[in-house]
């Protein structure tokens, strides 16, 4: 129990971008409410902290952790175990911590292209070809940096998680309500669901929350909707061929892209009894593509540019099919190498 | 996938069959056994035998005392496919007391044995397979089948022999069938034939009363010059749409009296029922004795169509049956079972090019010589060359044309050589030529066919047995001036011959019908590569196709003469009035259903359904199945994005749980040696 008796928060970021941070900050006046209700006492994006002090709490001390980013390299990991020891509720936080979200799109590449495109890329002005080195032995001593991992994994991949909170970023309304959640649950006016449950969205889909017009549909070809003149601002986008990841998204949201007329590209996840985002929504597109000829269904499913952005942009890293073969290998090879 | 680590209070018994060699020759089935009892007992397996015959009576006892005397609670039989007997041990579970659908048939026979040939994985992977049937069934639940009715309607597809027979036997027994034939009259290739073997009966004479008996019989309605164009619903409901082409004759008024046929100016070369050697006018029956008597207008080629000149039909008939105006008409048919009698088409003799048909005129294919040795047909049953007056002195046949032939089809199309024989005698008899029949091997396997080809023999046909290299009218010697010249290998004389001939018959062989594919789809069954459609067991369920309810009788199975046909037509309505008697049928309660929690109304499923049993409530935004109308196909489970579609006995945990078994991670180390699966 900290000094002023109340239950402690904190929040970490791994490989993330930071959204997740602004959109907690997002919250507004019910931030308040958590300063009110929390003691907040490890969060680097906002206070000053130190590993060391975390690693000094006793196991359990945190009651709840919002943990956002994928698990990286060896630093992310270290983390995550960390934090699961240190804390009683550890909350998967935004769609990288949930399923890998745009960092895990990394997997379809191997370290080394990564490397090569990140160090050695257009943009970088690297003459001297050099890469970071996980060890060097300095004068002063051996140093380290965190050690780049093959894959990017998600934080259930690497401890166990008690809640998902989807979202790229989640929303702010549905941080807030969470934060409710607890608070009530810590006064006992209220249980927390199941170990495991997605909390903070809906179970079924976007199309639940999204005002268009839906009708039975084929798809002819899929199009780009920069590439439209004109949208229908009333009839489903699927339907207009504007490949929206909606009917596979979990809700939650309240459908806000497909509101604003761009179609959703899945940021929540799959919903309930949904093993596999991508696997499920492109046997949905597949349903009601037009055309029973092989060459007629190759000429619809070539017009779709992206199909791993498409279908899996937030969810690679956690998909069963795992990544390119390429990088199990190398993955392997890593294995192999350092145990 | 995480190892599963839930435990279960379930009793499983595994049973492992030998199927005599079958199984045990390849899998080590006592040492499979043993295993699951060691380390599946985990996973609540009790008790694992392996028995010789699984399927036997005894096998089956086994299953039922076990399930009354150690409380079995749940069955994994491994052996052969479901297809074959997954109904037996289901009703020998059910006979202990014990839901059917508690039972699992898993094949390690098809899947294992028959197709490895390494005895210690085959056993392996036998153990894998097994292995995941348990974890399979034990996220089953007891289930009841739904009954539903038989509709006591039947549709004929095909008015051919067979489909005639199959229609006439269903008909007789009293109850309702629709004959749909694509062409204006019912009678098939037969109708076509002048004599038939080995009988030498007139086909006409034998056909015809058949073909009389469907137009006049009160429980048949004859749809001609119509197709199906659509079939939804399964075994006892379907829905059939028929489309009848319009005949731009009013059946109702026509009295079938003829006078449009003498009178249209317009004459037309008859390709299909004259084989292009006789004509027809652009109104038309395509024979005397057509069923039904009503003739069509071919409106590609008829002058009012075409001119909009003419409508000389119009003018004289004497009972104003003629409609121009008529159009194509869509039916609708409520049916419980279909039998599918399609037929065949023959082979294009054009394609064995070095036999010159089409490019030597005397070269004859069967087909028009039926049309020339039959009395009603264009030469009044004259025997003569291209030219309609000479008489061939010297006939040579060619058996297996297209057949037995790996450039064409590999298959024997079974009526060709005593089509063959049948041709030899008939030119002997009207013309005394002499007659070459050129033969691989002699096929006269049925009732009199044998005693027929030693009547051939006897009347002096010369058989030569070689494959014939090349029919040409290149002479080489003086007494090949004018003449085919047959150049063949005499493979009994072991030398080359050129035999020079008059008229050349190839006797083409049967092909399917060249839509096979597109008819298996729209009935929901299946064709070989061949195009052939597949019964449900080559053997024992000759005419039962894997969908319930489509039945197949005739050469739409497979070549064969009349007699077989008709039996085939025979057996497929006796399979139908035994279906019809039974009142209703058991279905399997394998249903799709919608948890309306998790549907969004996203309408992707919607058009997907062959059954027709999904509805939208559009007040509720949510779908629904309808559970009698659901086959459980699958298909708007595998659609859904949202995952608020599951299948019973195909529900995602099931179908990962057998997964997981099958890679063995309901183990605790994994028995797999090293190479095996690695």
């Amino acid at each position: 129990m900290s000094v002023n008796g109340k239950p402690k928060f904190a929040m970490y970021w791994a490989a993330s971008c930071g959204g997740c941070e602004i959109a907690v900050l997002n919250i507004h006046e019910k931030i308040l409410d958590v300063d009110a209700n929390f003691e907040v006492v490890f969060w680097p994006v906002a206070m000053d902290a130190k590993y060391k002090d975390v690693e000094a709490m006793p196991d359990e001390a945190i009651t709840l952790t919002l943990f956002n980013g994928g698990i990286r390299n060896t630093e992310n990991e270290a983390m995550a175990h960390l934090m699961r020891r240190k804390s009683k509720i550890l909350v998967a936080f935004g769609s990288c911590a949930c399923a890998g979200c745009i960092p895990g799109l990394a997997n379809l590449s191997t370290r080394e292209q990564i490397f090569e495109a990140v160090y050695e890329g257009v943009s970088t002005d690297n003459p001297t070809g050099i890469r970071p080195d996980f060890q060097w032995a300095a004068p002063e001593g051996n140093l380290h940096i965190p050690e780049f991992y093959p894959v990017l994994k998600t934080l259930d991949q690497v401890v166990a998680v008690d809640y998902y909170m989807p979202g790229c970023p989640p929303e702010s309304h549905q941080i807030g309500a969470v934060v409710d959640l607890v608070i009530q649950a810590l006064q006992g006016k209220a249980t927390l669901p199941p170990t495991g449950s997605v909390i903070g969205a809906g179970t079924s889909t976007v199309c639940d929350e999204c005002p268009r017009i839906r009708n039975v549909k084929t798809i002819q070809h899929f199009t780009r909707i920069q590439q439209l003149a004109a949208i229908d601002p009333n009839l489903c986008l699927l339907e207009q061929g504007i490949p929206c990841n909606g009917p596979a998204t979990r809700s939650g949201c309240g459908a806000l892209c497909p509101r604003a007329g761009a179609q959703c590209i899945g940021c929540y996840g799959s919903s309930d009894g949904t093993l596999d985002f991508g696997a499920r929504l492109m046997t949905a597109f597949a349903s009601v593509i037009e055309g029973k000829e092989p060459a007629e269904i190759e000429r619809v499913l070539d017009t779709l540019p992206d199909p791993v952005g498409q279908f899996y942009r937030f969810s690679l890293a956690h998909s069963m099919l795992r990544a390119a073969p390429v990088v199990l290998e190398e993955e392997e090879q890593y294995a192999t190498h350092h145990h | 996938m995480s190892k599963i680590n839930h435990s279960t209070t379930e009793r499983v018994g595994v049973y492992v069959c030998h199927c005599g060699t079958n199984i045990a020759g390849v899998i080590d089935v006592e040492a499979v056994a043993k295993w699951a009892a060691e380390h599946l007992k985990d996973r609540g397996v009790v008790i694992a035998r392996d028995y010789k015959f699984m399927c036997s009576s005894l096998g089956q006892e086994l299953i039922e005392k076990d399930i009354q005397e150690l409380g079995l609670t749940r069955v994994v039989v491994a052996a052969c496919s479901p297809h074959l007997h997954e109904a037996t041990f289901r009703v020998a579970c059910q006979r202990a007391g014990l839901n059917p659908y508690l039972c699992e048939l898993v094949s390690i026979r098809e899947q294992a044995s028959w197709v490895h040939t390494d005895k210690h994985a085959a056993t392996e992977k036998a153990k894998a397979i097994l292995s995941g049937g348990v974890e399979r069934v034990l996220h089953h639940a007891p289930l009841d089948p739904l009954h539903v009715p038989i509709h006591p309607a039947t549709l004929v597809v095909g008015g051919g022999i067979a489909g005639i027979q199959a229609a006439l036997e269903i008909a007789d027994a009293g109850f309702p069938v629709y004959l749909v034939e694509r062409e204006p009259s019912i009678g098939g290739h037969m109708a076509q034939f002048d004599k038939t073997f080995p009988t030498l009966d007139c086909a006409a004479c034998i056909l015809t009363p058949r073909m009389v008996s469907i137009g006049s019989h009160p429980n048949v309605t004859l749809m001609t010059w119509s197709e199906v164009t659509n079939v939804a619903g399964y075994v006892g409901n379907f829905t059939v749409t028929v489309k009848k082409k319009a005949r731009y004759i009013n059946t109702d008024l026509c009295t079938g009296c003829g006078i449009c046929q003498e009178k249209c100016p317009k004459k037309v070369i008859d390709d299909t029922f004259e084989a292009g050697l006789g004509y027809r006018k652009a109104v038309y029956t395509p024979f005397p004795q057509a069923v039904p008597k009503y003739p069509v207008i071919d409106d590609v080629n008829c002058t009012y169509f075409q001119k909009g000149t003419c409508r000389a039909c119009e003018k004289l008939c004497p009972t104003d049956a003629i409609d121009f105006k008529q159009e194509d008409e869509i039916v609708t048919l409520q049916v419980g079972n279909i039998v599918l009698a399609t037929g065949y088409d023959v082979f294009d003799a054009r394609r064995v090019a070095q036999y010159g048909y089409a490019r030597l005129a005397n070269v004859f294919t069967s087909i028009e010589f039926e049309r020339l040795s039959n009395a009603a047909g264009p030469t009044n049953g004259n025997i003569v060359l291209r030219d309609g007056v000479t008489v061939p002195q010297t006939v040579g046949i060619i058996h297996c044309t297209g057949s037995r032939d790996r450039n064409f089809n590999n298959y024997c199309s079974a009526i060709c050589c005593m089509q063959s024989l049948k041709f030899a005698h008939l030119v002997k008899e009207r013309t005394g030529a002499t007659v070459y029949n050129f033969y691989i091997d002699i096929r006269t396997t049925a009732k009199a066919y044998d005693e027929f080809y030693q009547r051939v023999l006897d009347e002096g046909t010369i058989f030569v047995r070689g494959r014939v290299a090349e029919v040409t009218d290149a002479a080489r010697m003086p007494n090949e001036e004018g003449k085919l010249i047959v150049q063949v290998e005499d493979t009994l004389a072991g030398r080359q011959r050129r035999i020079p001939v008059d008229m050349v018959i190839l006797s083409v062989g049967l092909e399917p019908r060249r839509d096979s594919h597109e008819v298996a789809k729209l009935f929901g069954i299946s064709c070989s590569s061949d195009g052939w459609i597949i019964e449900k067991h080559p053997k024992l369920d000759p005419v039962a196709t894997m969908t319930e309810g489509v039945f197949v009788a005739g050469c739409a199975q497979g070549p064969k003469d009349i007699p077989n046909s008709v039996a085939q037509g025979a057996a497929a309505a006796a399979r139908v009035l035994g279906r019809i008697q039974q009142k209703e049928i058991a279905l399997e309660p394998v249903r799709a259903s919608v948890d309306e929690s998790k549907c969004s109304g996203c309408r992707i499923c919607n058009g997907l359904c062959p059954f027709n049993a999904i509805l939208f409530h559009e007040d509720r935004m949510v779908t629904e199945v309808n559970p009698a109308l659901c086959q459980g196909c699958g298909t708007c489970v595998a659609a859904c994005p949202a995952g608020a579609i599951s299948g019973t006995v195909f529900s995602n945990e099931q179908i990962f749980a057998q997964m997981e078994g099958l890679l063995l991670h309901n183990i605790e180390r994994p028995p797999m040696t090293e190479g095996v699966l690695a």
